[in-house]
Parts: structure tokens; sequence; C-alpha cells
């Protein structure tokens, strides 16, 4: 069970989210931090959403306790939660002007006229649209629309911002200068931001942290390093970024290394949490870790003759497909030597020499 | 070309406007014509031509009448509004094979007569009917009361069957209108610290609007020229217009006072139907 502080800006506690049958939140306990870029990430369907709910007060939870700020909410009502939320599909009044819908909050909360004025004038001003407030929803591009829906949140100043998907309607260009954007933004205003996205290399590029969940558990939570350099398990490993599965079993353990044995060859490489000796488990190791050579090192471990199996070439780096005994491996050569020289290259058929770090490979259960 | 052109505009135009000449024009000016004649000792009109009917209608007791109508019509349709409005939404929420057979259901009191399902409505008001007979038993034998509850011949009973009437023509342009409602847009506006009433009247409200005035105008100008109810639910007590004017042309053979009373009946509901509208507009656009 996971350690709560009490400073955290949201946690949710053994929480459990049922219809019907289907558990679309199952146990899952976090505590998110102040002021920190928060991503959740998972498959379609894995109850990213629903939690953001939860968390909201869309939705009440089946089982589990949430805490904003350090207050229990129990059955408080969205409208009374000191929390914004950026919809997926922006959810703007489309009978409202662009101030007016950004203003919408402050005018619930009573705030004087003239104080509306000024702080959706400034909102505007920090989503760059200050010259749009009398447009409707209706006459603006997507991106501008986004940018509405996050000023909006914005301007009631939240202690924690819920965006649920806020690019995912955007184009990849547009989506990738909005990253950047929102990111700055986030440093900015100081806001905790809980941003939900099935965009891997969003999460990575924009999270502090990130959590990783699948079919309603919170698998792993860490920073983007952590999930990628050290997932935690097979789904983790095989959902954020490419990586190769060596299945075998555990022969020994020695501190943080140890050593597995697959199809009869022995590789070396640390050991993740909860692995033992004899266990059935797998090592992975990404495809840019992996160096393919002519002569092998005679004392390197982790170095085993390999068979080409084919080769693309795709600008930056190349990809190699080789066989180990009958399993295949991806190896991604970075291009940093001159590419211009033929020799270079391996070639179908080949035999070569594959070898990778101990430290740079994971064994993890299954 | 141009000569062309304007004849096949003709052509297309010719149905909508021989329709609108016919059935629509001609009797207006034939009931404008007959207002302004005098009544026969046979009842038909007669020359010579006179503006008594006009007069005769800004007396005090024809005023009180059409008050008295716009009245009932405005009250009923509020009734109407506020009892369509949820069970408007409640139907838009059901699944969607029980939400078709809702709105089936709404419209199934269409394909039987009016009188009849009026007289039906009448029979539970009647005190001699089983129903009322099941209340009063209720209200004087058990809770002691002295006098029986009477619902028939009042303003209420009138009211309850306009409204019983009109339902279908306020749930359905509704359900038009709710159908299309985005509901996040209300969970935004809870998110943005709406309770409940706020969110229906800052964000429902505005977005239903045109359903809401069509519905209303719907449920009011039918409400204002009803005679079958008051005939019916108010016997003599209630009287409103519509039956006045249908008195007029049947009983009291009076048609140039009927027509001209027809005709300012229809003056005043045009008048409040454009008002209503240009409001209705300005509040959307707001
Ligand atoms: N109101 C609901 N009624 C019934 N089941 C629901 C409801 N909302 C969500 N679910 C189910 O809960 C599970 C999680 O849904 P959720 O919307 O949280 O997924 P998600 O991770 O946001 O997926 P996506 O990336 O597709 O948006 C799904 O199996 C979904 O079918
Ligand atoms: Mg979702």
């Amino acid at each position: 069970m996971a350690q709560f502080l009490t400073d955290s800006a949201v946690e949710l506690c053994d929480v459990v989210k049922q219809f019907g049958d289907v558990a679309a939140v199952d146990h899952v306990s976090m505590a998110i931090r102040q002021k920190e870029f928060f991503s959740m990430l998972g498959p379609s369907g894995c109850g990213k959403t629903t939690c953001l709910r939860l968390i909201a007060g869309f939705e009440q939870p089946t089982k589990g306790d949430i805490r904003i700020n350090g207050q229990l909410m129990g059955d408080t009502p969205a409208f009374q939660r000191n929390v914004n939320t950026v919809f997926q599909s922006y959810a703007l009044f489309p009978h409202l002007t662009v101030a007016q819908n950004v203003g919408f909050g402050l005018e619930m909360k009573r705030v004087a006229s003239d104080e509306i004025k000024r702080r959706v004038k400034e909102a505007l001003e920090l989503v760059r649209l200050p010259q749009m407030a009398d447009r409707h929803p209706k006459q603006m591009s997507g991106g501008q629309q986004q940018r509405v829906a996050l000023a909006r949140a914005l301007v009631n100043r939240p202690q924690v911002l819920l965006l649920d998907e806020p690019l995912g309607a955007l184009d990849l260009k547009l989506r990738k200068e909005m990253q950047i954007e929102l990111k700055n933004l986030q440093t900015q205003v100081g806001i905790t931001f809980i941003y939900v996205t099935h965009d891997q290399e969003e999460a990575l590029t924009m999270s502090d942290r990130i959590c990783v969940m699948s079919k309603g558990k919170a698998l792993q939570i860490g920073s983007p390093l952590e999930i990628y350099e050290r997932p935690n398990c097979r789904f983790v490993a095989d959902f954020i970024g490419e990586t190769n599965f060596l299945d075998g079993k555990v022969l020994q353990i020695n501190g943080e290394f140890g050593e597995i044995e697959v199809s009869g060859r022995k590789f070396v490489g640390r050991i993740g949490e909860g692995v033992r000796v004899g266990d059935k488990a797998m090592m992975s190791i990404r495809p840019e870790k992996m160096l393919l050579v002519d002569k092998p090192n005679p004392n390197a471990l982790n170095t085993y003759e390999t068979r080409v199996a084919s080769i693309a070439y795709v600008g930056s780096d190349t990809r190699i497909i080789v066989k180990l005994g009958d399993t295949q491996v991806d190896v991604w050569e970075q291009n940093s030597q001159s590419t211009l020289d033929p020799s270079y290259f391996f070639k179908p058929g080949e035999a070569a020499w594959l070898t990778f770090k101990p430290e740079n490979a994971l064994v993890i259960k299954e | 070309m141009q000569k062309n052109s304007s004849t096949r505009l003709f052509g297309l135009m010719f149905p909508g406007a021989f329709w609108l000449i016919a059935f629509f024009f001609l009797p207006i000016l034939l009931i404008v014509g007959i207002s302004f004649l005098t009544k026969g000792d046979s009842g038909s009109p007669e020359l010579p031509l006179t503006i008594d009917n006009y007069s005769r209608t800004f007396g005090e007791e024809y005023l009180t009448l059409f008050g008295r109508s716009l009245w009932i019509s405005l009250i009923s349709t509020i009734l109407t509004v506020i009892i369509a409005f949820p069970v408007t939404i409640w139907i838009v929420r059901l699944p969607k094979k029980w939400r078709d057979m809702a709105i089936f259901l709404v419209m199934i009191p269409f394909w039987t007569n009016f009188l009849l399902r009026t007289y039906a409505l009448r029979f539970m008001f009647l005190n001699e009917g089983p129903f009322m007979r099941a209340i009063n038993g209720v209200w004087v034998d058990t809770l002691g009361n002295e006098n029986e509850i009477e619902l028939l011949f009042t303003q209420f009973s009138v009211m309850l069957g306009l409204v019983y009437g009109n339902l279908p023509f306020m749930i359905l342009p509704l359900y038009a209108s709710l159908e299309k409602f985005d509901w996040t847009l209300l969970e935004a506006a809870s998110d943005l610290g709406a309770d409940v009433w706020r969110s229906f009247v800052r964000v429902m409200l505005p977005l239903t609007a045109p359903g809401l005035i069509a519905g209303s105008i719907l449920v009011f100008v039918p409400a204002i020229g009803n005679y079958i109810t008051v005939e019916l639910m108010g016997g003599g007590k209630s009287q409103m217009i519509g039956r006045t004017i249908a008195q007029q042309f049947s009983t009291a053979n009076n048609w140039p006072f009927g027509a001209a009373l027809s005709l300012i009946m229809m003056v005043v509901v045009t008048a409040a139907a454009l008002v209503y509208f240009r409001v209705g507009r300005g509040e959307q656009a707001r």
C-alpha cells in the first residue's frame, strides 16, 4: 500500500469504480504531488477517463477514498470541488461567446463583473487568443477551441486541472506545438495537471510522473525515465516504446543482478522487483540498447552469434532483425558513423554477434 | 431566358400560392366581410354595413372574457411546460429502444378522437364516477371533512383538460431540441461551479429554447381557441372566447358578431406569438 503524504494535491486510496460487472477502476491508489505534471497513460478502455471523472466528482467511487488537498471528498458534488476539467470534446457552451465561456466559472462564484472582465482578458492573453473574445465557439478552429477550453478552466485558478486527452482531436503538427505550449503554461501557472492520454510519446515528453494503467489497474507510477528504463512488468515494458522479450528461467541472483537461462543460453541482467531464483521470468532489452559486432570480445557477457534476417534503413538509424536461435530480435543501430560506405551495413544472411550490457537488460516477472 | 426562368418560378410557386389563396386568404376575407354585416332575422348576415359588432367586443363583458381566456391559456401553457420538461428529459435519457417506445406512447392518444378523450377525462372528474367517489370516500368518511371535493366545472378542471390535451404538442418539439442537447455541457457547467438549477437556467434552457418556444405556441394558440374542453370540463362556469365564438355561429346564430370576435382573437394571438418569438430569439442570442 502506498504511503500517503498529507501535502499531496490529489490522493486516491484503494479506489474501485464498478459499472455493473466491469471494474473500470480496480483498487487504484496514487498520490499526486503539488504542482506536478502527472499523466495517466494506458490503452483505450483502461479506466483513465473514469479516474478523472471520480476526481472531478462526476462519478462516485464504489469503494475507496479520494482526497483533494488533504480533504476527504466523500460525496461532495462536482460544483463544490476546487478542480476544473478540460474535456476531450471541449464542451464549450455554443450559445455563449468566448469571453462568456471563459467567465462562466467566475460568474458562478459571483465574482464582481469588472474583475471577471479583467481575469477573462488575462486568461485569453495567457492562451494567446486576446482578439477572439466576442466570437462564438462555432467560429473557431479546433486548436483555438482547445485553448478556450483551457482558458475557461485556468481562469478559476483551480488547485488541480484535469485534462482528458485535450489534444486528441488535433492534427499531429498542432498537437506537438500544443504539447510544448501546455507544458510551458503549466510551469508558468504552477497548477497541478492531471493529464490523460493514450499517446506514450506525449506522456514521456510532458510529464513529471506517469501512471501506466491497464484494465482498471495502476501498474506502475514513476518518472518517464523510470517507466522507460525500469518497467516493473511485461505490460509496461511492452506498452512504452519497443522492446525485445526473451523468456526463460532465473538461475541465480547476486545483488542487483541475476542470471537467466533462455533456451540454453545464459544472460545477465538487472533483477526487477519480486523476481526470485527458479521463477519463470523474461528479459526485456530495448532495441536501441543492443549492438551488432563482427568480432566478439571473448570476455563479454550477453554475447551470442546470430544471423541477420532483414535490414531496414530509416535515416536516423538502421533497424535490423536478427535470429538468435529461433527467436527474432530487433536491433536499432544509430547511424552515427558514415553511412555512405556500403561495407558499414550487415547483409541479410550474414553472421553477426549480438551484445548488450547487463545494466541495460531487465529481468521481470511474467 | 429571363422570361423563361420567371415562368418557371411561377410554375413552381403556383401550387403553394393557390393553396394559400384558396384556403387561407379567401376564408379570412370572407370573415372580414361578414364581420361588418348585420344579423338578419332569419339568422343569415344581411346589409347594412356596421361596426357595431366591433364596438360590442370592446364592452366590459367581452374584455373580461378575453382576459380570462388569455389567463387560462397562459397558466395551462406554463403547467404544460412544467410537466413536459422533466418528462421529456426522462424520455431522452432512456436507452434507445425504450426512447422510441416512449415517444410512440406519447403519440398514441392522437389516434383517438379528441372529443372522446375529453369525455373520458370528464368521467374521471365526475363526482358520480368511481375515481372521484374513491377520493371523496377518503376525504369525507376517513378524514371527516364536511363537503365533497368537486373538481369538474371549475377553472382548474378546464386548465387540467387543456394540459392533458396539449401535452404531446409540447413534448414532441421539446424532444426534438433535447435530443440534440450535448449532456457533457451540464457536466462542464457543474465543473465550473454551477449547481443543478443554474446549470439548467444558463445552459440547458437557452439551448432548448427553440423547442420550448415552438411547443409553447403550439399549446397556447389552440388553448385560446379551444371550445370542446371548455364545454365539457368547464360547463357554463368557465367561459372562454373559443366557446363564445362557437356559440355565436351555432345557437346564437349571430355570424357577424362571431366573425368580429374571431378576427380580434386572431390579431391578439398573432401579436402575442410575435412578441414571444422576438423575446425568445433575444434570449437565445444572449
Ligand atoms: N457510464 C458507464 N457505464 C458503463 N460502463 C462504463 C461507463 N463509463 C465507462 N465504462 C466502462 O469502463 C471502462 C473504462 O472506461 P474509460 O472511459 O475510463 O476508459 P478510458 O481509459 O478513458 O478509454 P479511452 O482511451 O477509450 O477514452 C470501459 O470498459 C468502459 O466501457
Ligand atoms: Mg477516455
